[in-house]
């Protein structure tokens, strides 16, 4: 809007702001399409937000519950087999945690921000 | 007199006949395999005389496969691209698989086999390893790219790499935990509230008969809400197949 305004203000070099809004069009096309485009190809925000609150919240719970349950399996797992006891549950525990808290901004689309600025 | 109702009984698993024994294990007939093969059998009559006379203008029958068709396939293309419709058969078949089971369980007197883990549990690692070895064959060694996030410092890349790896580990346990704790949970809830209709009742005579109405109408609004749960848990297990397989497809995105 403000460059719309100055273009009419200065008429002297109408070709020049003119080439320029055109160009920062385009530059705000392609970003938009940029940011559009995760949410098509799918990292499930977009599609989950139309469902139910209790759905959606039974979802990040259980995503969660998974990390943990994983991380804790596997520490179990390796404690038992590699007789390094408490430490595989300790550390495995701590990063399934991790992978859990991961996994619900994952599903709540929080990291989908991320994959704008990579790019 | 009274008879308590027993909300667990409704998942019990009954013998119908044997079927093979393989080894010190006897392999029967149950009738959670009675309920999925009656799903496949209607599913596959309900398709095949769906498509057996195809109209220009359709009938009930074929515009209710083709609105079902249209449904999944604008899933698969919306989530996993149009290169993620070579798995169509399989989400589409895993769709209506679990939407009907879900649904043959909401009427009285029958069995969700959806409620079971290890159904869904199976489900859910055929997705599992159906990524796994695809995204291998497509991608190679390009697939670990899933694990290793672009633009992470090199001296936390192992802990993130590490994490990435438990995150996806964990998919195939929320996957079949969130549709088999839906179900259970809602059946259960609904077995409850109508067994306070028969305990007011035989309970309370006259009186809890009348009041027996306030449980009746949770059952009645309980009833439309597991009804839209059965289709939400099913379009959720087919959407989160299609967001797996789209990583099989574009690893590393």
């Amino acid at each position: 809007m403000a460059d719309g305004t100055r273009g009419k203000g200065n008429r002297k070099e109408p070709p020049d702001d003119e080439a320029a809004l055109s160009a920062r069009l385009q530059r705000l096309g392609k970003r938009l399409a940029q940011a559009n485009r995760p949410s098509e190809n799918g990292s499930g925000p977009r599609q989950t937000a139309d469902l139910s609150a209790i759905a959606r919240g039974f979802r990040l719970s259980t995503e969660l519950v998974a990390g943990v349950l994983v991380g804790a399996a596997i520490g179990w797992l390796l404690d038992r087999w590699l007789g390094i006891s408490p430490w595989g549950l300790i550390v495995f525990l701590l990063l399934g945690f991790a992978a859990g808290v991961l996994n619900v901004m994952r599903a709540a689309g929080i990291l989908r921000d991320r994959h704008l600025n990579d790019q | 007199m009274i008879m308590a109702v027993d909300p667990i009984e409704q998942f019990q698993i009954e013998k119908l006949f044997p079927v093979v024994k393989i080894g010190g294990t006897e392999i029967v007939f149950t009738n959670s395999a009675a309920f999925m093969l009656a799903a496949v059998l209607g599913l596959t009559i309900f398709l095949v005389g769906a498509t057996a006379r195809r109209g220009l203008v359709p009938s009930r029958l074929q515009s209710a496969a083709e609105i079902s068709y249209e449904f999944v396939a604008s899933t698969v293309r919306s989530t996993a691209g149009s290169e993620g419709m070579k798995f169509f058969p399989f989400v589409f078949s895993i769709f209506m698989f679990v939407l009907t089971l879900n649904m043959i369980g909401l009427i009285p007197y029958s069995f969700t086999v959806t409620s079971h883990i290890i159904v869904t549990a199976a489900l859910a690692l055929t997705v599992f390893f159906t990524v796994l070895i695809y995204g291998f064959i497509r991608n190679g060694l390009h697939f670990f790219n899933l694990f290793v996030p672009k633009g992470v410092p090199i001296y936390i890349l192992p802990l993130i790499v590490a994490i990435e790896i438990l995150s996806f580990v964990s998919r195939p346990i929320s996957h079949s935990v969130r549709l088999f704790a839906n179900m259970l949970a809602g059946h259960i809830t609904l077995q409850v509230f109508a067994s306070f209709i028969i305990l007011l009742g035989t309970g309370l005579g006259v009186v809890g008969w009348i009041g027996g109405v306030l449980p009746f109408l949770m059952v009645v609004l309980l009833f439309a809400l597991e009804t839209l749960v059965a289709f939400l848990q099913a379009y959720v297990f087919a959407i989160l197949t299609c967001i797996y397989l789209n990583d099989a497809i574009h690893p590393g995105h």
